[in-house]
């Protein structure tokens, strides 16, 4: 029912130009709202915590706030990828838990050079694994990921033989500049996570690789119709999903040193909640590394302003929850307000 | 005079910085079969988002019968017996026909149970009026597109139709069943029900139509009387030109064989195809839907394998496991359907146009944007594609438009053998016409085309040769002087020169 389109631009893109047009009329700040009112509510937040609390926005909680959100943030990079190319990624929690683990035990036995390297190939088997599931034998990613995500636990555990895991020597080792070191005054997490969103970025955005991942997340029929071998960019994004969570793993472990089995657990819908923030449709073909970073540090801040409102620390769980929801009921409602709908 | 079913005055719709519509003004006639003709563009569609209550009116009047109407929703449309027909069926295919039929309106009994028994009862009432060959406890998904047509008929027919809406009901209908749906049309229309209809197609509309009413960018153009017009006066009226459908009886100087299947086959889908297709030779294939067609297309470009027999691209026998390898020896394909095989609706024009190329463009690690503007450009000038720019998003197109866009992404691939499945299905018939002259120009520039078609005269318009295929078998293969349109006719329902006539199998 494309009938009219083509003489009336009134969607996507240029949607914003024709509200100055027509003197902004209802339905556009309507669809305006709809697409950017998860930055309203961000600016409203912001202003209600600073109000709440002064310290809000304050340089040092600002930083603590970056930092903390950096182990998130890289994961959420990688998942952006597969989430673009139309898949989930439900894995990622245990399996930062496993490169955690790995790490910290590896770090012992075969010392921090050797273990890095090692935990990052096992970590990309397990995405290997995935990607050879949900790519090539095109099983549904879902049911895949969740399976995977009980799977890696148990594997973890076994590993570990469920205890936590510690260095010996903590202060002995360059092990730990990962989580704790600082360059040019930035924490080594903040530089790591904004050096792989912008080399992510560039490979989302700028390459033949990146268009394919759109293309298959938009139309994988079409995809396969041009020559793109879908099995096979499906497959890469889930190897840069598992190498993201490699790096978070190795932030986690190094910050801390030592840690329970459990350390990532639940953070897979805490990722997918910046993703969807960030704007990317669950439906595939849309979304880009630099909304998954605002999706990210929108995040973050919402959590920090409700502890230093004074929130318990749980109460974060439930509002991740109303965040996920909140998002993925403006992306449904500025679809609505288009011409054509990829479901309808 | 009668009192018209329907009648809509002066109807203005207007987007911002568009007149989607613009003074529509024409009446249906109880027991009127009335077409409504207009190029993709036109207004048709936003005409009748106007009379389903979709869009309101910034202008004008609609009235049922004597009472002017204002059509709040769709419900409130069917409400004051204005029914649609669409394109794209609306049904559950795990109900019953029955369920389906009355889905939101179920009889109840008492602690509101089903009443199955008035259900099924009320249901093959209905049916029985369609004179259709299944029941009321028939699982939808089981039908065939043209029995499922008749369920949203059948659903039409549970309320008091005034006006009944078909919008390209034929689309997807092989012949024998287009003959049903215009029996029923019959019917409806000696209840005193106006109908309008919806087609490009130009013979269905002489056949079955009373009076055929033109839009053009968005104005009425006005209305004739089918008796006493004809395709040109119609087609004049909605293009502001004519159209040429005649015969292709030019031959170009064949090069070599570009492209030879001997005996392929594929179990259950076709068998034992045998043919070739030369440089400068448009090669059509003609056949019913189902007749194995569009299988050979994607056995050809490497989405299927064959069971037997050997392609053979040049003189050289070639295995085509994937599209990219069949992209790679010089093989395009321009699939059946657009939305689904040929386009990423959400990307823009630009990239999708170069998407099977992007990887080859780009010379170091990064896409070659300019490179790729470059082609779009060059495409968009020589398919005159209408869009403000590249960055415009595809799926906001007019269907030729995106139809040109698949084609310019294929021939930007320099191909040897191009294969254009349904080429014009769903455009306007101004575009149709474009995509013709095109296809006969590339054959020109030694081209090696395979066309694959349901329209007669758009396969006798542009094909050499042409290949009737019949129940996933070639029953005859013709060349452009030897084919009339019985002898083509009767290749493509089974039916062998000098031998008893084979039933058609009519599917349930």
């Amino acid at each position: 029912m494309a009938d009219v389109s083509d003489k009336r631009p009134a969607t996507s893109e240029t949607g914003r130009e024709d509200s100055k047009m027509a003197g902004l009329s209802k339905a556009s700040v309507g669809t305006f709202l709809a697409k950017q009112g998860i930055l309203v509510a961000f600016v409203l937040f912001i202003i209600g915590f600073t109000i709440a609390n002064p310290r809000f926005i304050d340089p040092d909680n600002v930083l603590g706030v970056v930092r903390s959100s950096a182990i998130l943030g890289v994961m959420a990079l990688g998942v952006t990828f597969v989430v673009i190319s139309g898949n989930l990624d439900l894995s990622v929690g245990s399996m930062m838990s496993f490169s955690t683990i790995v790490v910290l035990d590896l770090h012992d036995k075969i010392g921090p050079a050797l273990a890095i390297p090692a935990m990052f190939a096992m970590t990309l088997c397990l995405g290997a694994f995935i990607g050879f599931l949900v790519g090539y034998l095109r099983l549904n990613s879902l049911i895949v990921t969740l399976g995977m995500l009980s799977a890696i636990h148990g594997l973890t555990l076994t590993y570990s033989g469920g205890q936590n895991m510690d260095i010996a020597d903590k202060s002995g080792t360059w092990f730990s500049v990962f989580g704790q070191g600082e360059a040019l005054g930035i924490p080594v997490p903040i530089l790591m996570f904004l050096a792989l969103a912008a080399a992510l970025g560039v490979i989302l955005a700028k390459t033949p690789f990146g268009r394919k991942v759109y293309a298959v997340g938009g139309n994988g029929t079409a995809a396969t119709f041009s020559g793109i071998r879908r099995a096979r960019v499906v497959f890469a994004c889930y190897l840069i999903s598992a190498f993201c969570v490699a790096c978070a793993g190795l932030i986690q472990a190094s910050r801390s040193l030592g840690s329970q089995n459990t350390v990532g657990q639940g953070m897979e819908l805490e990722v997918l909640a910046a993703v969807i923030l960030g704007g990317a449709s669950l439906l595939g073909g849309s979304g880009t590394i630099f909304k998954t970073v605002i999706g990210v540090l929108i995040l973050g801040f919402i959590q920090n302003g409700l502890l230093l409102v004074g929130l318990q620390f749980y109460v974060q769980y439930v509002v991740t929850w109303i965040i996920i929801i909140l998002a993925v009921w403006l992306d449904i409602a500025a679809k609505r307000g288009r011409l054509w709908s990829p479901i309808a | 005079m009668t009192q018209p079913a329907l009648r809509l005055e002066g109807i203005v719709k207007t987007f911002p910085g568009v007149r989607a519509l613009d003074g529509v003004s024409f009446d249906v006639l109880p027991g009127e079969v009335h077409a409504l003709m207009g190029e993709n563009g036109a207004g048709k569609s936003t005409l009748m988002k106007v009379l389903g209550g979709i869009h309101q009116p910034n202008e004008g009047r609609i009235l049922v019968g004597e009472t002017p109407a204002v059509m709040a929703n769709p419900l409130d449309a069917k409400g004051k017996g204005i029914v649609f027909i669409h394109q794209e069926l609306s049904l559950a295919e795990e109900l019953t026909v029955a369920e389906n039929i009355y889905l939101g309106e179920l009889p109840k009994k008492r602690w509101g149970f089903v009443d199955w028994e008035t259900l099924y009862e009320r249901t093959d009432r209905i049916l029985k009026t369609l004179r259709v060959g299944f029941d009321a406890r028939t699982r939808v998904g089981t039908l065939s597109i043209a029995n499922q047509q008749m369920v949203e008929i059948a659903r039409a027919l549970t309320v008091d139709a005034k006006a009944v809406i078909f919008d390209e009901p034929t689309a997807s209908l092989t012949d024998a069943e287009k003959v049903v749906l215009f029996d029923v049309i019959a019917d409806l229309k000696s209840q005193g029900v106006g109908i309008i209809y919806i087609s490009h197609r130009m013979e269905e509309i002489f056949k079955i139509t009373d009076r055929i009413s033109v839009l053009r960018d968005g104005q009425y153009r006005g209305t004739l009387n089918t008796a006493e017009t004809n395709e040109d006066e119609v087609t004049q009226l909605m293009i502001g030109r004519t159209l040429d459908l005649s015969r292709n009886t030019s031959h170009h100087q064949l090069g070599e064989v570009a492209l030879e299947a001997r005996g392929l086959s594929c179990r259950g889908l076709f068998e034992d195809i045998s043919f070739e297709v030369r440089k400068g030779e448009v090669v059509g294939f003609y056949g019913l839907v189902g007749a194995g067609r569009t299988e050979i297309a994607e056995t050809l470009f490497g989405l299927r394998s064959p069971t037997a027999g050997s392609i053979h691209v040049h003189g050289k026998e070639v295995r085509i496991h994937s599209p990219a390898e069949a992209i790679s020896l010089g093989i395009s394909l321009v699939p059946e359907d657009r939305k689904s095989q040929g386009l990423v609706l959400g990307m823009n024009c630009r990239d999708n146009m170069t998407l099977p190329q992007v990887g080859e463009l780009s010379s170091g690690p990064f896409t070659a944007e300019g490179a790729e503007i470059a082609i779009f450009e060059k495409y968009r000038e020589k398919l005159d594609i209408r869009t403000p720019s590249w960055k415009q998003t595809v799926g906001n197109l007019s269907g030729g438009n995106q139809q040109k866009i698949v084609i310019g992404k294929w021939l930007s691939m320099n191909p040897e053998v191009l294969i254009v499945d349904e080429p014009t299905r769903g455009i306007d018939v101004g575009s149709k016409s474009e995509i013709h002259n095109l296809i006969r120009e590339l054959a020109s520039q030694g081209y090696a085309v395979i066309v694959i078609s349901s329209e007669m005269p758009e396969v006798l318009h542009v094909s050499d040769r042409i290949v009737a295929m019949y129940s996933g078998r070639i029953m005859r293969t013709f060349t452009s002087e030897e084919v009339t349109e019985d002898n083509l006719i009767q290749a493509i329902s089974g039916i062998e020169p000098g031998k008893s006539a084979e039933r058609e199998p009519v599917s349930a």
